[in-house]
């Protein structure tokens, strides 16, 4: 008995999981495939129906998916380009010793860990046009206040100011540790041998910090595409679908107009990209990292 | 001018940047609890934005003419067992993926990480309806652990790996069986790993918005939910829905200061090293 236990020992302790991906994830995955080649509207009295490819041919001449796949890139590379750049620079801002310097760590890190649903409605309220800080500073010199997040023309970039609030420190904190490895040596070396700190930064410190800055980018890059909760918290794809990404897109054709099939196949093809754009940052940090 | 001088002006830009780039950061967070403890005629009058009486009023509402108390506890409750169970069962497949090189299940969990949470919140809302478990705790903390589960392999595999394999050898010369050794020896030495997880997850399940939307009732729904009706269903009540951001987010910001190098490691894990 315990030479059977010991023998198998690594499939007892990854049995629970495994049965847990399939039940939850694997099965339910299945599900969606399979209804992505259906119709059905949750009814009891009219059966799925098998249509074929029609729900994916449906959606590829819906203009508004790919509008939702236009807003969704262009959302997540405009915010990641700013996270990008404003979390390498405070890494390099705060790449010192000096007092306080843990409380000032913890601050940078309340934007990532505070509920995203919660904090979009403060933003929700900063934007406001009665009541929200912006109109007031706008008042107070004579500009008529704006409905941020109420006007088709500026909401995108509304949800991207909270996203990139949001998420700069994430990059930041990724930067800061991959700089804490950075032999000081060499960039003693460096500034012996008459090297400015611009030099310092350009030369070694940003070579040397790429992968990390790579790394930092696709696992934001990733999740970003996935954004969801501060969307629907404030605009729910509104006004009209000005901020429809593909996650709301495929929402609201499930739980508002309960078209489980197009909703399915937008959900597979939304997948696909996923992993697309997964396989193509594996390669890229596997050469990154023989590089280093 | 001298070196002397020089170093006190890097040191005066140093702070001036800092203040202005920690002013951005955190005046949301202020913003909020300002505008909690204020009445609804003050959050219109431009003047009141600093100097106002506070009161308490909004926090009073939202446990009582809202009744947020519910919420707080199903979001409490869902986090909290969902968070144990995973890790129970996290835990010992993550030490199994780490020592036997199962290659094949870490790409899996990594894969299951990836995939949107809307994926699978049709098939599940559709199962569950079903099976008569729709709405219930039981439906909302299986979703649940779906977001845990894979983190919580995703940290304590590289955990594990850094672990050397004599401590559980050593164990095993002296007659303990690997599971014996997994229980006595590596558990204990991974405490820290397993603290960062269990942070992170705990988190990342408080958070979330986008199951309970869907699966929760007006019974089981979690916080954030209950509070993104709060807007839909009443005539916006500013004052209320900051001090209802507030209870949510406190629990976050108590944790974050006082376990934040766990959330900075959990947060850089896989990311750091190559």
């Amino acid at each position: 008995m315990i030479n059977w236990i010991d023998r198998n020992t690594k499939w007892l302790l990854t049995l629970p999981v495994i049965l847990f991906i399939l039940l939850m994830v694997a099965y339910p995955l299945f599900y969606t495939f399979q209804l992505s080649f259906h119709s059905w509207s949750m009814s009891a009295v009219k059966p799925m129906k098998f249509v074929g490819f029609a729900n994916y041919i449906k959606m590829f001449n819906n203009p508004k998916f790919w509008q939702a796949w236009k807003l969704t890139l262009t959302y997540s590379v405009v915010c990641l380009a700013f996270e990008t750049l404003i979390g390498l620079c405070i890494a390099l801002l705060l790449n010192r010793s000096f007092r306080g310097s843990g409380l000032v760590r913890t601050m940078f890190l309340l934007p990532i860990v505070a509920t995203p649903g919660a904090i979009a409605i403060v933003w929700k309220m900063i934007y406001d046009p009665a009541l929200g800080i912006i109109a007031f500073i706008m008042k107070a010199w004579g500009m008529n206040p704006v409905a941020w997040l109420g006007n088709s023309q500026t909401a995108l970039g509304a949800l991207m100011v909270m996203d990139i609030w949001e998420h700069s420190p994430q990059i930041m904190l990724i930067c800061l540790g991959g700089l804490s490895g950075i032999p000081t040596d060499s960039l003693e070396a460096a500034s012996i041998d008459g090297a400015s700190n611009w030099q310092r930064l350009t030369k070694i410190t940003l070579p040397l910090l790429s992968p990390t800055i790579l790394v930092a980018m696709m696992l934001r890059l990733i999740d970003s595409l996935k954004t969801y909760d501060q969307i629907y918290a404030t605009t729910q794809g509104g006004p009209g679908t000005s901020t429809q990404t593909i996650n709301v897109l495929a929402y609201r054709q499930a739980f508002e107009n309960f078209k489980f099939g197009e909703a399915s196949a937008t959900i597979v093809v939304f997948f696909l990209g996923l992993v697309l754009v997964t396989v193509v940052f594996n390669i890229l940090r596997r050469k990154a990292v023989v590089d280093y | 001018m001298t070196k002397a001088q020089k170093k006190l002006l890097k040191k005066i830009g140093f702070t001036v940047l800092l203040i202005i780039v920690l002013f951005f950061t955190m005046f949301p967070f202020a913003y909020m609890l300002l505008s909690s403890f204020k009445r609804n005629v003050d959050l219109f009058n431009m003047e009141r934005l600093l100097i106002f009486s506070p009161t308490i009023q909004n926090y009073v509402d939202v446990f009582t003419r809202y009744s947020f108390a519910r919420p707080l506890m199903n979001t409490s409750l869902i986090s909290i067992v969902s968070t144990i169970l995973s890790l129970l069962i996290g835990v010992p497949a993550a030490y199994s993926i780490a020592r036997f090189k199962q290659k094949f299940f870490s790409v899996v969990i990594l894969a299951v990480r990836i995939i949107p949470g809307i994926a699978f919140l049709v098939p599940w809302y559709l199962i569950f309806t079903r099976i008569n478990l729709s709405g219930t705790y039981t439906s909302l903390i299986l979703c649940y652990m779906r977001l845990a589960l894979p983190y919580i392999v995703w940290i304590m595999i590289p955990f594990f790996e850094k672990l050397p394999a004599e401590l559980e050898e050593s164990a095993m010369v002296d007659g303990c069986i690997r599971l014996q050794a997994f229980y006595r020896i590596m558990l204990p030495v991974s405490v820290p790993g397993i603290v960062t997880a269990t942070i992170l997850v705990f988190i990342s399940s408080w958070n979330n918005f986008i199951f309970g939307l869907i699966l929760g009732t007006s019974r089981t729904q979690p916080l954030p939910v209950a509070i993104f009706s709060f807007i839909s269903y009443t005539e916006v009540n500013w004052g209320g829905l900051m001090a209802a951001a507030m209870v949510i987010t406190l629990p976050i910001i108590i944790i974050s200061l006082f376990l934040q190098k766990y959330i900075v490691a959990g947060l850089t894990a896989g990311a750091v090293k190559g």
